[in-house]
């Protein structure tokens, strides 16, 4: 069973959490918080496994986010790290080019990308094309109804953007991309 | 209404959505907390608005913020909303949020019951899958139990996409509702054979799943999994099943020979890491379980080494990883092959990743032998040394005592090397395992007898050196060695070469820094120095020194007994005024060193944690048992009852047969252990500290006054490099002597042809340095060898730990929904689940075992009133009629019966408390559904239920049913809110307009809804007037029709089941808060359990306590009004006095009683 999924950046600022048990708030972000402190003191070159304090985690770091899969005994550790493979391959190509700032604010439509993949905490679907064409046969369906805020509310938000100094799409910050390296198939 | 929907458009534009919402917190950084609080306030006012566009999007937002770490509990509701509306897109937010915040202790999803029963049934596939997805996460015991059925029947939909889901999602059923298992195995069986592999692979990740817990019952699945495993090519499919196995082979050693084969094969042609790595591991484990002697298989465990050598030396570091773990496998139970890569292992502990040294020191542990410990823990000092943090330097350390302490000591030589190891490792900074080392130098002075002089000196040396300990005073720090140091020294004073300066060095100033545990032993063990001192003193006749002895502890010990830790005061105050009286005594010439030393003298001995756990119970004594006569409680609550309704004349009661639930035991015995804990004085498992002082009279020893100059190695300590040289000399010698009288030996039995040993020594040629005694921990006598202590009985496999291969009963069917007046044909069932739902739970799984043992017809229709009540007691009259009817039934049962009616005959008439079971007829069905309106078309009929969790809210339950042979649709339910009671319309639009019912209704089926209403004041009756309005579709044509109809809110609809104690009734009668009326009702000719479950059902009461023809009743409001009734019934009379705290109510309430029994 995977217990928890949790993404956060280099400091630790949360982007998507996901517990398939009970925790409430103030553990859960200890819990981020802890597997923080555990994770990130880690170089690159190591392993990407470790025992967390609740369970073991599996890892991988991608430029500038952690993914971390917080799982017991039952699931195979190089398995799950292929998996995470899987759906930061999936995420690249539902955002096309995936970088930090699409999950900043787009951390509904992962969760939606991440329910194809995993589900209630045990694995749901491997495969990425399978994946991605049930992603977007979901969102064809939002689109056909209108959108959660629709034309006119993306009209003002338009002008509300013109207010800010900067629209964080366009910020160069440089390399910020996820890159996906290209590893073995699974 | 047109220019509403504008503005309410025009209103949304300016609302936040998440967008904003996230570069809103990222613009306020400084004052981010700030920001949020106004953020969540206009979602509070966005949650208020009728718009559910408006609503999700609030709710999406929300989503966010939980992420953050707020708490959003308080929006359920809304949430419930938000996942009610007929958009995919506002549904799927809603079920984003119930999943990542709802839990079983949120209120508000019994509610969603019919909602997501709605979706999992929807033609929209993505509608169920967002269902199912959600569902996944916060599914309940209640949840569970009530779409089991719909979610089975999922696991055969045409779509894989939602199939796959519903398999998944079968594991969580199965573990909040375990009776689910049996009857979806089958199917879920058939899964794994399905044509496509996502659901295959959810099948065998569920059974994989259930089998790893409970491999037993799994066994029979082998066949399939064998067939899967040779003919899949999904690794992920191969990986979960290869698992399986692993956890399968310890239970059936055949499976495992006949695995090995296929398995050997996949480690050679995989080129998947993952798939080779979980073969190995398996292989592991069959060899494990094949571990009694087949050496055939040596090859296997050969070529998984191998392997593993391979991933270990691998440049990737998961690869060593995983290697090392595995490795830790084997060495279980091959010590000997993993043994031979020594080298290999200790290389890793030079890894510059700490995970991996960490699995490399675990492989070590298993790996020292006698002749290596002292080499290996040599290596792993140097590390300490090296190493760089505290945490890995502290699990270097927890590692090194874990290697030496294992199993007894068992691969010590030489003790003396062990405390100097010890003594190097408290001059590590900063540890925190100060406490371990000192529990560890405790253990081995205790319990080596041999070592307590070498060990006796160390302490001393260590006591002398205190301030290189004392820098870190915290708890757990290094100074906690001090305490084992001073308790030693103290203990074991005979052994001291110079007690003076010991007991000098005790009562330095400075450790009135030490923490209060520690000078506390410091004090107590000063006065055993003292009594050591005073002996030897004596001995030697020299007054004059004991006397300064004497003077030395008056001088020091008052700064103790300023010590702001009781426990030290109270030590030093005594033991002060003890020396000081012995001061007068040794003044007057008085000899006192013998009873001096007879206040420490007494044996020590090391007794196991688990001692007092294991003392056997001795025959015949029941723990559970009462001692006394228990005091009867009866008799003054059997009275409570009459003082508050004081008009019935005095009943006859009898004491009350004092039988014990469970469940109050099990209570009884939580109190006890509580209180157990708290008590200081309750014996438990320790070793306790008495001595006997058998070296009296040692020389006198002039005191010496050592002031030593920070020292940077501390004198006189002992290095244990030392020993290892020693040890291996020795061993040389040792070696050599052996050789020497093995050729004597050949020389004497020359011509027996016996080879010399020349070959590296084996474990048994090594003899220990001294001859030790290990002194085993103390046992009671009888102990029993059991190890259960382990287990945790609140793992929730332990229920699902259930026989899957019986064939299944026909009582195991899944709960089918069907409408409440068709489910009250067993009607007391029913109320029970709505009633006390904690005691169903717990119940069903009992009630289904007692259905197994007997499936006798007529016990089944028993059951459920026997349920209601929550004391089982069989009356004198039931039983007679079942012996008469039951003749053999009752042969089988003698025994039981033997009894009741030996209890029966004792007692005469039996009174009951809390119930009864009097069971001469059943109940009538009875409905709480009444008819809300009827034309030719439609039949309304409908129930109105409360909610304990909202005090302003309840929930009518509308049954529709389609009467003609035309379809109904688009109906449309509309009420005509009062002041105080208005329709909740979460679908936006204005105060008057109507609901959508959210179904259609084909000819001759019903359906349910569910409407929600908020009540202002409860107290009085109401009734509402509405309209439904929809539209006949027959096949030429569709007409427009309406029907009227009133709501009638009775006062009962407001009350809720809740059960309550008689102790806590009695109180709240006392309480005298309550206003009193009462009722009379002639001509009532049913019995008197009738009549009382028609109250309990109808108007939503429990019963009490129930004696004979009079029983006390309850209830409460969803305000929190308490209704509390007494009922009394002679010759068809029926008298119902009442009391509540809100007489309004209670009026109300009495007359439609009163109206249920004027209808019948």
């Amino acid at each position: 069973m995977i217990k928890a999924i949790l993404i956060f950046n280099n400091h630790g600022k949360p982007r998507l959490i996901r517990f398939y048990q009970y925790f409430a708030e103030d553990m859960q972000q200890q819990i981020i918080r802890e597997t923080f402190h555990l994770v990130s003191k880690r170089d690159d070159n190591v392993c990407n496994f470790l025992e967390g304090i609740y369970f073991t985690l599996i890892y991988r770091h991608y430029a500038t986010l952690y993914f971390v899969f917080c799982v017991d005994s039952s699931e195979s550790e190089l398995g799950i790290l292929d998996l995470i493979q899987v759906f930061v391959e999936t995420l690249d190509k539902c955002f096309e080019n995936v970088c930090e700032l699409d999950l900043i604010f787009h951390m509904d439509k992962v969760h939606y990308i991440l329910q194809e993949v995993v589900m209630g905490g045990m694995v749901l679907e491997t495969n990425m094309n399978e994946i991605v064409a049930q992603v977007e046969l979901q969102n064809r369906m939002e689109k056909s109804e209108g959108g959660l805020s629709g034309a006119p509310a993306r009209a003002v938000s338009a002008v509300k953007n013109m207010n800010l100094p900067e629209i964080p799409r366009n910020i160069n910050i440089g390399d910020i991309n996820i890159k996906v390296p290209s590893l073995s198939p699974f | 209404m047109a220019l509403k929907i504008v503005k309410g458009s025009i209103d949304r534009m300016f609302d936040k959505n998440l967008q904003d919402l996230v570069r809103g917190i990222r613009n306020h950084k400084e004052d981010e907390a700030k920001y949020i609080s106004t953020c969540i306030d206009e979602i509070k006012q966005e949650l208020k608005q009728d718009n559910i566009a408006v609503k999700a999007n609030a709710v999406c937002k929300l989503t966010y913020l939980q992420m953050l770490g707020y708490d959003v509990s308080w929006a359920a509701f809304n949430i419930v909303e938000v996942m009610s509306s007929s958009k995919f897109t506002y549904k799927r937010i809603g079920y984003l949020a119930a999943s990542q915040c709802f839990h079983e202790g949120t209120d508000v999803i019994m509610l969603t019951t019919n909602q997501i029963r709605k979706d999992l049934s929807s033609p929209n596939q993505y509608d169920t899958g967002v269902a199912l997805t959600g569902l996944s996460c916060f599914v309940t015991p209640d949840l569970a139990r009530d779409l089991a059925n719909d979610i089975m029947t999922l696991m055969s939909h045409t779509k894989p996409y939602i199939r796959k889901k519903a398999v998944l999602i079968m594991y969580k059923v199965f573990l909040k509702y375990p009776e689910s298992l049996r009857p979806a195995f089958p199917r879920l069986k058939e899964k794994l054979e399905d044509p496509d592999p996502g659901v295959q692979s959810a099948a065998v990740n569920v059974i994989c799943e259930l089998a790893r817990r409970n491999p037993k019952n799994y066994l029979s699945l082998a066949p399939l999994f064998f067939k899967l495993m040779t003919s899949s090519t999904n690794n992920w499919v191969l990986i979960k099943i290869i698992k399986l196995f692993g956890a399968l082979t310890p239970l059936e050693p055949r499976l495992g020979k006949k695995l090995i084969e296929p398995l050997t094969n996949l480690i050679h042609s995989t080129s998947a890491m993952s798939l080779l790595y979980e073969c190995v591991n398996t292989v592991i484990a069959v060899l494990i379980s094949l571990s009694s002697g087949m050496p055939n298989h040596s090859a296997s465990i050969q070529l998984c080494v191998q392997k593993l050598r391979i991933l270990i030396e691998d440049s990737d570091q998961n690869l060593k990883y995983l290697g090392l773990l595995a490795m830790s496998k084997i060495l279980k139970t091959h010590p000997k092959s993993v043994q031979s890569h020594k080298d290999l292992i200790l290389q890793c502990l030079d890894d510059k990743d700490e995970s991996i040294r960490l699995r490399a020191l675990d492989l070590l542990y298993g790996m020292v032998s006698k002749k290596n410990l002292m080499e290996i823990v040599k290596k792993l000092m140097l590390h300490v040394d090296k190493a760089e943090g505290t945490t890995y330097r502290d699990e270097l350390l927890t590692k090194i005592i874990d290697i030496c302490s294992q199993s007894n000591y068992q691969y010590i030589t030489n003790f003396e090397w062990y405390i100097s190891i010890l003594v190097e490792l408290t001059r590590l900074e900063g540890t925190r395992h100060g406490h371990l080392i000192a529990s560890q130098m405790l253990d081995v002075a205790i319990r080596v007898k041999a070592i307590r002089g070498f060990a006796v000196a160390q302490m001393a040396t260590l006591l002398d050196n205190a301030h290189l300990l004392t820098g870190n005073t915290q708890r757990n720090g290094i100074c906690e060695v001090l305490y084992a140091a001073a308790w030693i020294c103290g203990e074991f004073s005979e052994h001291l070469e110079d007690p003076m300066q010991t007991l000098e060095a005790m009562l330095r100033p400075k450790v009135a820094t030490l923490p209060g545990h520690i000078q506390a032993v410091y004090v107590q063990n000063a006065a055993k120095l003292f009594a050591t001192v005073l002996q030897k003193h004596e001995g030697e006749t020299d007054s004059q020194a004991a006397q300064e002895t004497s003077q030395l502890l008056i001088d020091r010990l008052p700064l103790f007994v300023q010590s702001a830790n009781l426990e030290v005061q109270e030590r030093a105050s005594c033991i002060l005024q003890l020396v000081k009286y012995i001061q007068k005594l040794q003044q007057k010439n008085v000899e006192v060193a013998e009873e001096v030393t007879a206040l420490f003298a007494g044996e020590l001995n090391p007794v196991a944690p688990k001692a007092q756990k294991k003392v056997p119970i001795p025959e015949g004594l029941d723990l559970d048992a009462w001692i006394n006569e228990p005091p009867s409680e009866s008799e003054s609550e059997d009275e409570k009852p009459k003082v508050v309704f004081a008009k019935e004349e005095p009943k006859h009661y009898r004491s009350r047969h004092t039988e014990v639930d469970e469940k109050e035991l099990a209570r009884r015995r939580e109190v006890r252990k509580q209180e157990q804990a708290n008590n200081p004085f309750y014996i438990k498992a320790s070793p306790s500290s008495q001595k006997v002082y058998d070296a009296p009279g040692v020389e006198h020893i002039p005191v010496v006054q050592i002031d030593l100059s920070v020292p940077l190695k501390v004198p006189g300590m002992p290095m244990s490099d030392q020993y290892l040289k020693l040890e291996e000399e020795r061993r040389q010698k040792e070696k050599a002597e052996r050789k020497k009288k093995e050729k004597k030996k050949k020389r004497e039995k020359r011509g027996k042809g016996r080879k010399a040993d020349s070959g590296p020594e084996s474990e048994e040629d090594i003899t220990p340095a001294h001859q030790v005694d290990i002194v085993t921990e103390e046992m009671p006598e009888n102990a029993l060898p059991s190890d259960d202590d382990d287990k945790d009985p609140n793992d929730p496999h332990k229920a699902l730990d259930i026989d899957l291969d019986k064939p299944l009963a026909d009582s195991e069917k899944l709960p089918v929904r069907t409408h409440r007046p068709e489910v009250l044909k067993s009607p007391a069932e029913d109320r029970d689940s709505k009633s006390v739902p904690q005691e169903t739970k717990k119940k069903s799984s009992k009630e289904k075992k007692e259905k197994k043992k007997d499936k006798e017809k007529d016990r089944k229709q028993i059951k459920p009133t026997v349920h209601w009540f929550p004391v089982q007691k069989s009356s004198k009259h039931k039983k007679k009629k079942q012996k008469k009817e039951k003749e053999e039934k009752e042969k089988k049962k003698k025994k039981r019966h033997h009894h009741h009616h030996h209890h029966g005959d004792a007692g005469g008439e039996d009174s009951v408390q809390n119930g009864t079971v009097e069971e001469e007829e059943p109940l009538p069905p009875m409905s709480n559904y009444s008819l809300l309106a009827e034309n030719s078309y439609i039949k309304m009929v409908y129930d109105i239920q409360g909610n304990h969790q909202d005090e302003s809210k309840v929930v009518v339950s509308v049954i529709f049913e389609n009467k003609s042979d035309s379809f109904l649709k688009s109906m449309e339910f509309n009420v005509l809110d009062s002041l105080n009671s208005k329709l909740q319309r979460p679908e936006g639009a204005g105060p008057h307009d109507g609901l959508t019912v959210p179904f259609q209704l084909p000819p001759g089926v019903s359906n349910e809804a569910r409407f929600v209403f908020s009540v202002q004041s409860i107290v009085m009756p109401q009734k509402l007037k509405g309209t439904l309005t929809f539209i006949v579709k027959s096949d030429e044509s569709s007409t427009h029709e309406k029907l009227d109809f009133k709501l009638h809110f009775t006062c009962t609809s407001y009350l809720i089941t809740t059960p309550c104690y008689s102790d806590a009734y009695a109180k709240l009668l006392e309480s005298g808060d309550l206003k009193g009326s009462s009722l009379r009702l002639e001509g009532i000719n049913m019995p008197f359990h009738h009549l009382l479950a028609r109250i309990c059902f109808h108007h939503h009461f429990s019963v009490v306590e129930r004696i004979d023809s009079c029983a006390s009743m309850y209830s409460r409001s969803i305000q929190g009004h308490h209704v509390c009734l007494l009922v009394k019934t002679s010759d068809q009379t029926v008298s119902i006095d009442a009391k509540c705290d809100e007489p309004s109510l209670l009026g109300n309430v009495l007359d439609e009683i009163k109206q249920t029994f004027s209808k019948c």
